[in-house]
């Protein structure tokens, strides 16, 4: 089967800074793969390359088997930043307005949006259980609804990938499970997701796949074979009650 | 009221309000992009560069506008060039401009005396004194720039509210950013007739910023900073003709004005 993502030799430098090197794995389709590694490691950079926001110095992506230089299919892939805690409060935006933003990939010029469009934002809310949210205003709304419209706008043109950097940083630990519920039962439906996160409690609960990088690719492949290794980045992981804990201390 | 009713008769008066609605209604939805993207000041410093465009136009023209906009124009990539290939930030590269702007009006008065009270008016703006031509190419133009703002709508609000999101879903986010200042330095030049080099800014960011304080909705928000704009135009001339005050001033003061009541409005509601 032909990777959904595919990386080889990837190198990104920021000037003369190296932020990753030689980087190497494939995605294939329905897999739920966890991105960790330490601050500073280039996880968010080698999100940012995927999506073409940063620009390689060297090596080889293919999305769907296309080069990420020529392709242009991007309602395929959803992405979640980071920044939600950056929203600009002034902003004088509706939850419905927002997630019409999701649907802007599928659309040639000159993007106009249609009562079609509409209906997709109505069922994307609704399946968030947040369609009484639609006519608000998005800073008028908790971090928990506002990451909920977020996930709404990712997931209105039903990308086949779903990729999301640091989700729960700004929610409490209650919209945190639920939000990571709701990412479990899109890739049961088949949606491949790529996470970063700091809860490798997270990834060890619903990933199938761990990615670890400090700058390079020091593992990718099955969490288990990485918690087994033996080494001393090996010995940061371990299992509790089906969790990963990661020891931020050496 | 027969004054109102002979107000409204005289040609200047009905050239005044459909150049002037046609120019604050530009100002409006295209100054709800740039006070959301933090950009307001560029409205200042393009205004400024317009101080040198028109001292250049008038030295060819006795209608300096058709010289003004290409120069206004190119001014605007400058600041955006500069702010790209140059390690400085926006609003420096926006002084930058503005001061080359400023410098070049200032020697081209001084090597021209013969316009300085044309200039004059530019630099406090004159809408009584629009000509047919004038109102033509205002209208030409702001038609044009607003035909954009709709083609390009969502394309601006996206990249207005996450400009890294916006380039995920293929919008190409520079050629928006070039866009939008091309689009602002066409805005200024034609403001400049209403309320002035010196108050172009206020008719940028008043209207918007009045709209912000209550609306719902961005699309509401740029109707109801129409709705201001407009307002603040009509009224501006209106009031300036009969109090014999200067009409660009008195559009700014009526825009503050709106925008005291707005704040007060949510003040009460919040």
């Amino acid at each position: 089967m032909m990777p959904i993502i595919e990386v080889k030799n990837l190198f990104v430098d920021y000037g003369k800074t190296n932020v990753l090197t030689d980087i190497s794995f494939a995605l294939e389709k329905g897999d739920f793969i966890g991105i960790a590694g330490p601050n500073g490691a280039g996880k968010s950079t080698l999100i940012k390359t995927l999506l073409g926001l940063v620009e390689k110095t060297s090596g080889n992506i293919k999305l769907f088997g296309v080069e990420l230089e020529k392709f242009s299919n991007w309602n395929n892939i959803g992405y979640l930043p980071q920044k939600l805690s950056n929203l600009n409060p002034i902003f004088p935006a509706s939850v419905e307005e927002i997630v019409l933003l999701g649907l802007l990939s599928q659309k040639s010029f000159p993007k106009m949006v249609t009562k079609g469009d509409r209906k997709k934002v109505n069922k994307v809310l609704t399946d968030l259980e947040i369609l009484n949210l639609r006519d608000k205003m998005l800073s008028d709304l908790s971090g928990g609804q506002q990451q909920r419209v977020m996930l709404a706008r990712t997931m209105v043109s039903n990308p086949e990938v779903l990729i999301f950097d640091e989700p729960s940083t700004a929610l409490d630990p209650e919209s945190r499970n639920d939000f990571f519920e709701i990412i479990k039962k899109l890739n049961a439906a088949g949606t491949t997701i790529i996470l970063i996160t700091h809860d490798t409690g997270y990834i060890g609960s619903y990933a199938n796949k761990l990615l670890y990088i400090d700058r390079k690719l020091i593992h990718y492949g099955a969490i288990k074979e990485f918690c087994c290794h033996g080494d001393k980045i090996g010995q940061r992981f371990e299992r509790t009650d089906g969790h990963i804990i990661w020891h931020q201390h050496e | 009221m027969i004054e109102i009713i002979n107000f409204l008769q005289y040609s200047f008066v009905q050239r005044a309000f459909l150049a002037g609605s046609f120019v604050a209604i530009t100002c409006a939805a295209l100054g709800m992009f740039l006070v959301l993207r933090k950009m307001s000041l560029i409205g200042d410093g393009l205004s400024h560069v317009s101080l040198g465009a028109i001292a250049l136009g008038l030295m060819f023209s006795s209608s300096p506008f058709y010289i003004a906009v290409p120069v206004v124009m190119l001014g605007s990539i400058l600041i955006l060039k500069i702010s790209e290939k140059a390690k400085v930030y926006g609003d420096a590269a926006i002084g930058i401009v503005s001061a080359i702007g400023i410098a070049g009006g200032v020697i081209l008065v001084s090597l021209s005396k013969g316009f300085n009270v044309d200039l004059f008016s530019y630099l406090f703006g004159n809408i009584l004194a629009i000509s047919k031509a004038e109102v033509i190419f205002s209208i030409i133009l702001s038609f044009l720039v607003l035909l954009l703002l709709y083609i390009f709508y969502w394309d601006l609000f996206s990249a207005t509210f996450d400009e890294e999101y916006a380039k995920t879903t293929g919008i190409k986010t520079g050629f928006i950013n070039v866009l939008l200042t091309l689009m602002t330095a066409v805005t200024v030049v034609l403001s400049v007739k209403i309320v002035g080099i010196m108050l172009v800014s206020a008719l940028l960011i008043l209207p918007a910023v009045s709209a912000l304080q209550f609306s719902k909705g961005f699309r509401q928000a740029i109707i109801f900073a129409i709705i201001f704009s407009v307002i603040s135009v009509i009224l501006g001339i209106a009031i300036s003709f009969f109090m014999d005050l200067p009409t660009g001033a008195t559009v700014v003061m009526i825009n503050v004005l709106l925008f005291a009541l707005s704040f007060i409005y949510r003040q009460i509601k919040t």
